[in-house]
């Protein structure tokens, strides 16, 4: 059967992109297979891991829970949208780096942007708050402490 | 794609929403923050001929602090509900289940509406509703009716909403006492998943310390959130001390009838409803206390 395509303008990391989508396309499954943004990854697909978030309006969502039909007219961006515009690393990628705040890099994406919101909304989050930011995202590999240390790291840095 | 084929709508206004749903009853669905909706359809549990999306009608997105009580729309955000002050000084016990209610990410995109509309027994808003008497305007062509929380929760993830009506706004009642306090805590295997057993509860004071109106409610405990309104009644002309509170709580616990599955038994659950309401209660007490 042929499936209605619905047209979408969406500005995805400062740029704006248009397509047509059937409407049961993800938000996620369009940012990596039709505009090749493999950064955001798919884990669960269905709202509990977190890999897929990405930022709607500034706001981390997840991407797997939106239909892309539904960023008509909103602005998205995604783990590549974090870099500086020279493609080097942001200080909160950095940070991750420095702390050992990945092993397999699955959920690094979803790290990011959770805390990346955090950070933009709270330069100087406790503990606790990292935690909470980060409640919603899987890791099966680090146990999150390190995770928890590179958002400190670069919260530190960024007061600089 | 892991969604079943539909067809897709973004409505303009909540007039064509009801047109919409009047047009194609059943087979319809709303679609609010999907927080709930889209992982059932990715799993194929719910496979709605037509989609009606609701999210950019601005007029179910309000947040109005009155008097004697909070209005939001239907598809207000849960994430501005939260960091509003005003709103919480007025309705506190909502902006306190609301730290309970999934994670960051689903905070940012879920609604008032649609969680209280998807109606699970163990979500905190609906709790919150039915514990408050929340009062639900409901619209369809034919137009308008409000119904309580009491009526508007019918079962698990079931609600007395007809298929032709588009819940547009909620009142949640405040109290006038100026020594009031309420408390909202739950047990689930992670902080953000779903609850085994969730209670809410507010209490008003006198000067003297005597409680002037008690309320409290569990989730988790049935088949749709409860309240103990006649439990309550009569913790009024007390100090709520720990004991009044305990057989209250152990009453309401009583009263309960969960079900068992892989997280926890009914007989633990039970067990949990007791522990959850006194501690509850206990805490709103505190807090009305110190008001």
């Amino acid at each position: 059967m042929s499936e209605t395509l619905h047209a979408v303008s969406v500005e995805v990391n400062g740029k704006p992109r248009s397509a047509q989508v059937p409407a049961r396309l993800s938000l996620v499954d369009w940012l990596r297979e039709d505009l090749f943004l493999t950064g955001t990854h798919i884990g669960c697909e269905h709202g509990i891991c977190g890999a897929c978030s990405v930022m709607l309006d500034g706001e981390p969502v997840r991407a797997c829970l939106m239909y892309a039909v539904q960023a008509h007219g909103h602005r998205v961006t995604t783990v590549e949208g974090l870099a500086k515009p020279d493609g080097s690393m942001s200080v909160l990628q950095d940070s991750f780096c420095e702390t050992h705040g990945l092993q397999c890099g699955y959920c690094t994406p979803g790290m990011l942007i959770a805390s990346q919101g955090l950070l933009n909304s709270n330069p100087n989050p406790t503990e606790a708050q990292i935690r909470d930011a980060i409640g919603g995202n899987l890791c099966r590999c680090t146990g999150y402490q390190q995770i928890v240390e590179a958002v400190q790291l670069a919260a530190e840095k960024l007061k600089k | 794609m892991k969604a079943a084929p539909f067809e897709y709508i973004r409505a303009a206004s909540v007039a064509e929403a009801c047109e919409l749903l009047r047009r194609h009853g059943d087979g319809a669905k709303l679609l609010a923050g999907g927080q709930s909706l889209v992982p059932m359809m990715a799993m194929r549990l719910v496979r709605p001929a037509w989609l009606i999306d609701i999210n950019e009608i601005a007029a179910l997105k309000l947040v109005s602090v009155e008097k004697d009580a909070v209005r939001t729309g239907a598809c207000t955000r849960q994430c501005l509900v939260e960091r509003d002050d005003a709103l919480a000084a007025k309705v506190p016990l909502l902006a306190q289940a609301l730290s309970w209610v999934g994670h960051v990410q689903t905070r940012n995109r879920g609604t008032i509406g649609g969680s209280l509309a998807h109606a699970d027994p163990c979500a905190e808003l609906p709790l919150v509703a039915q514990v408050l008497g929340a009062r639900m305007l409901l619209r369809s062509g034919s137009g308008t009716r409000t119904l309580e929380a009491e009526k508007f929760f019918s079962g698990p993830m079931a609600t007395s909403a007809r298929p032709d009506e588009c819940l547009e706004e909620i009142h949640w009642p405040a109290w006038s006492w100026r020594r009031t306090g309420s408390a909202f805590t739950e047990i689930s295997v992670r902080h953000g998943d779903f609850a085994m057993v969730a209670a809410a509860a507010q209490v008003a004071i006198d000067g003297a310390g005597r409680c002037v109106r008690a309320a409290f409610g569990l989730g988790g405990a049935g088949g749709t959130p409860l309240a103990f309104p006649k439990i309550a009644a009569r913790l009024v002309g007390t100090r709520l001390d720990d004991a009044a509170v305990k057989d209250a709580a152990h009453a309401a616990a009583t009263e309960t009838e969960p079900g068992s599955d892989l997280h926890a038994s009914a007989e633990y659950r039970r067990h949990l409803a007791g522990v959850l309401a006194a501690r509850a209660l206990r805490e709103a007490r505190e807090r009305a206390r110190t008001r």
